[in-house]
């Protein structure tokens, strides 16, 4: 028997290094040292502190957090509108130090925020040093409640501000230095280029998104309010996952700031959540809704299923894999406009509910039909009329029972791209037109 | 297997009791939502049943309670005692899958539960069309027919022979799927469309048919079977030989409690009501309770599930047993078969299918089959006597509560026709007709069609 594969699945973001790649995000559940020396024993590889601030802490509200449930399915969607650390700024420095001495290997990260002035920066920074954090983050995301003070997003959303901030930080600051980006921006590539001018030796993305839970139509009240009434939170969970998905790739592909670290996050629930984000480009990821909902003990299912699909993979070590997907993220220009796919039921394993059979005919490509003689139900594909969009596959109930088969036309690949600078000649009719 | 050791009190709680919010939640998410699903097409009344499962998706048990109530207006009495299995739950496409069918039955109980806890009828009256229709019996095939004829702005008066109006539904439906009260309560609540109800009257005795033909412009004939076959063997008339139909409406009469204990019970019959007679007893606290039916296991008509549930109850089922003589000098002793064989018992339920009312159809004049069924038009529910319409056991020779249910429904719209022949039904109407017999699934050309 060959000795099996042991994955090393430590990974080195930016400079901060931990013994796997999964990080406890900047929330809830990095409130305290106690909170944090648990979820260590668990076997967390880092933790980014919530955020700190200057003193006095601010004061929080009752309630906080909001769901979105869909189906079957608790915290698809989940949002939050409370602030950072509520506790003093001493309490938070003593247990970074107290953490670290416990726990050397893991990673510590301390998430900061305080006014845009350059002595209030300097101050924190050094403080945080000394305290021996691993690395600092610096919270330019958060959409609620210190926005409004001219915090958080408030930064984030202006590139010039990113900028400065991160240069006040870098000036004094002896360890690396994570930016955290909002999505509440039109193209976040503006602010993470900002954030590398400034000096960063990493983002990390994203933040959460501003968003109103819900009301609740008999009451016609917030569905989650502060005595009936509520402000935007910000929005995060599995919900979010694409979302955050096409922001990592597109800092991981664009040129002026590819291979700037990246700290993943947004919807990251079971470890391929992670090695998905990992294969766009982030060598780190942080976790937070997840946790809220089932608690730290989920990393042991992270590790264990990272570990598997390495060894499967036959990766041993998380570089090995670590943005190999980002070239496969393209402009809409350069996909292949002579590539043709179409749909193909399984007779032996379609149950007959006909919801691609509706789907298909209101709504798409009208290319399904169904022989109706002798009782039958099942539909099939009329593969002349089909366009390949997939909407089928997506709909059909049974797994494997809908694919997606491609269809050689023997024509030679040609891009929009290509096709515009020829003057729009060499296309050869892929789908029916009618 | 053992006897049921179930105390009385306990074996007649509901089999299928209700769904809590987050049951029903999780269940009607399961649901495909099929296009032209065979559920609705496999439910004699039609129910869109996909929609209103949507409907307790989208948490609007009340807007879910609607639709089924439209296609049945028995629909809260029909989610307990449907033979699911074999009719929308059976059609599920989920089994094509080799996984559970969603539970219909369940969630149209959550949804009609909610409606009849708000208390109104999510219908009305239409407006006064200055006709009387005269329903003869307030079982489920008359409440219906009421229900419907209302709606199309009829006068409806039933006449029931018994105290309670419902029917079986009332007195002979088996306790743990449905009790006398929620029978009851359901045909309170249709009847709050506005219906004049007689009960403790029998037409043909006590109202004459000549009075009904006069001073009513259309009857509904919705009487049911009459009493249980005899079987024509001595000793029938024996201390301790009832049948089944008695014996069940005792039991629901006090809740198991008015019974004559039983040390051993035979039942006689292969059919759903043998079954129903046969748990019924065991839950009355019989030790011993046996099934006899007189041909094969292949012929029993009971559906299996009824029969899986009575060997559970712990019912010995015997076939090919053909009594020949109930033993007694007192009471009963005993059931002897052709095959010389015995079985000690006190008490023997008789439970072979029941006679037809020939007397009333006689009365009425309305043609039969020859075993006694009123003939019909089949689209229209109309008898051989004009402005005389027919539905329910008295046509079917004894179906499900469902099938009186369209019926009633079918004869509904047939009477409206024949009254106002060319004219339209009134607004509102149109969706309940619709399902009479099936919605129209809407016809899609692909492309390469058009």
């Amino acid at each position: 028997m060959k000795p099996r594969l042991k994955p090393d699945l430590s990974v080195d973001c930016a400079g901060i290094k931990s013994p796997n790649p999964f990080w406890l995000a900047s929330a809830p559940p990095t409130n305290s040292g106690a909170q944090i020396m648990r979820a260590f024993e668990y076997g967390w590889g880092g933790a980014v502190w919530k955020t700190l601030g200057q003193d006095p802490p601010v004061v929080n509200v009752s309630s906080r957090y909001g769901s979105m449930d869909l189906g079957g399915q608790k915290l698809a969607g989940f949002n939050n509108i409370e602030l950072i650390t509520d506790r003093p700024l001493e309490t938070n420095l003593k247990e970074i130090y107290e953490v670290k001495k416990r726990f050397g290997d893991r990673a510590v990260i301390a998430s900061l925020m305080v006014p845009c002035e350059k002595q209030a920066w300097h101050e924190i920074t050094k403080k945080v040093i000394d305290a021996g954090s691993d690395g600092i983050e610096l919270n330019f995301g958060c959409p609620h409640g210190m926005s409004e003070r001219g915090m958080g997003a408030a930064v984030g959303q202006v590139p010039e501000y990113v900028k400065m901030v991160t240069e006040f930080v870098k000036e004094v600051s002896s360890i690396p230095v994570l930016v955290k980006l909002t999505p509440n921006v039109a193209d976040v590539r503006f602010a993470a280029r900002a954030a590398k001018q400034g000096g960063a030796d990493g983002v990390s993305l994203i933040n959460t998104i501003n968003s109103i839970m819900g009301i609740d139509v008999e009451t016609m009240i917030p569905k989650f309010s502060v005595e009936g009434k509520i402000s935007h939170g910000g929005y995060c969970g599995p919900a979010v996952k694409p979302i955050a998905l096409n922001m990592v790739s597109q800092i991981a592909t664009d040129p002026e700031t590819a291979g700037l670290p990246i700290s993943g996050i947004g919807g990251i629930s079971i470890w391929s959540d992670a090695v998905e984000f990992m294969l766009l480009g982030s060598s780190s990821v942080q976790l937070c809704t997840a946790v809220m909902h089932h608690g730290y003990r989920i990393i042991e299912d992270l590790n264990a299923g990272l570990e598997g699909w390495m060894r499967r993979q036959k990766f041993a070590k998380t570089t090995d894999f670590i943005g190999k997907t980002a070239p496969r993220i393209v402009d809409w220009k350069k996909l292949n406009l002579h590539y043709k796919s179409v749909a193909s039921i399984d007779p032996a394993k379609c149950i007959s509910c006909d919801v691609c059979y509706v789907s298909c005919n209101d709504t798409t490509h009208q290319c399904i039909d169904i022989d109706r003689r002798k009782g039958n139900r099942k539909p099939h594909v009329l593969q002349d009329d089909c366009v390949g969009c997939n909407l089928c596959s997506l709909v059909c109930p049974v797994d494997g029972c809908i694919t997606m088969k491609p269809v050689d036309t023997g024509l030679k690949p040609l891009t929009w791209e290509e096709y515009t600078k020829n003057g729009m000649k060499g296309y050869g009719e892929v789908y029916r037109r009618h | 297997m053992a006897p049921s050791k179930k105390t009385p009190v306990d074996a007649f709680a509901e089999l299928k009791g209700p769904m809590t919010r987050e049951e029903a939640r999780i269940e009607s998410s399961r649901c495909l939502y099929c296009y032209d699903a065979p559920c609705v097409t496999a439910c004699p009344t039609h129910i869109d049943v996909p929609r209103f499962i949507r409907q307790i998706a989208a948490a609007d048990p009340l807007g879910s309670a609607e639709t089924i109530l439209e296609a049945n207006a028995l629909g809260h009495s029909c989610a307990r005692v449907c033979p699911v299995e074999v009719l929308c739950e059976g059609a599920c496409v989920y089994h094509d899958w080799q996984e559970k069918p969603i539970q219909i039955a369940r969630l149209q109980r959550h949804a009609t539960d909610a409606a009849y806890a708000e208390g109104e009828p999510p219908f009305e009256a239409g407006p006064d069309n200055g006709k009387r229709v005269a329903i003869v019996g307030a079982g489920p095939s008359g409440a219906s027919c009421a229900v419907y004829l209302r709606r199309l702005g009829f006068q409806v008066t039933l006449f029931e022979k018994r105290k309670l109006p419902g029917g079986l539904n009332t007195y002979g439906v088996a306790e743990y799927k449905m009790d006398q009260p929620t029978a009851v309560a359901e045909m309170k609540f249709l009847f709050k469309i506005g219906c004049s109800v007689v009960t403790g009257k029998e037409v043909g005795k006590d109202v004459p048919v000549a009075d009904l033909r006069s001073d009513f412009d259309a009857v509904f004939v919705g009487i049911g079977l009459s009493d249980t076959r005899s079987l024509g063997i001595p000793g029938e008339d024996l201390p301790g030989v009832v049948d089944a139909l008695s014996f069940i409406e005792r039991v629901k009469a006090k809740g198991g409690k008015g019974v004559p204990k039983s040390a051993c019970t035979v039942v006689i019959g292969g059919g759903n009501t043998a079954i129903d007679g046969a748990t019924q007893s065991v839950r009355t606290g019989t030790a011993k309770v046996v099934m006899a039916y007189r041909r094969g296991p292949e012929d029993l008509s009971a559906y299996d599930f009824e029969l899986e549930h009575a060997r559970k109850d712990g019912v010995q089922i015997v076939t090919n047993a053909v009594p020949v003589r109930i033993l007694g000098k007192k009471k009963v002793e005993g059931v002897e078969f052709k095959d010389k064989t015995r079985i000690a018992c006190d008490r023997v339920i008789k439970a072979i299918g029941q006679t037809k009312h020939f007397s009333l159809a006689k009365a009425f004049g309305l043609a039969q089959h020859e075993d006694g069924r009123l003939k019909v038009n089949a689209a229209t529910l109309a008898t051989s006597k004009h402005t005389v319409f027919a539905g329910g056991d008295a046509i079917n020779g004894g179906k499900e509560v469902v099938n009186a249910a369209a019926d009633g429904k079918r004869a509904a719209w047939g009477i409206f026709r024949e009254l106002f022949p060319n004219k339209p039904a009134p607004a509102g109407n149109e969706y309940w007709i619709s399902t009479i017999d099936g919605r129209k699934v809407a016809p899609i050309t692909p492309r390469s069609h058009s």
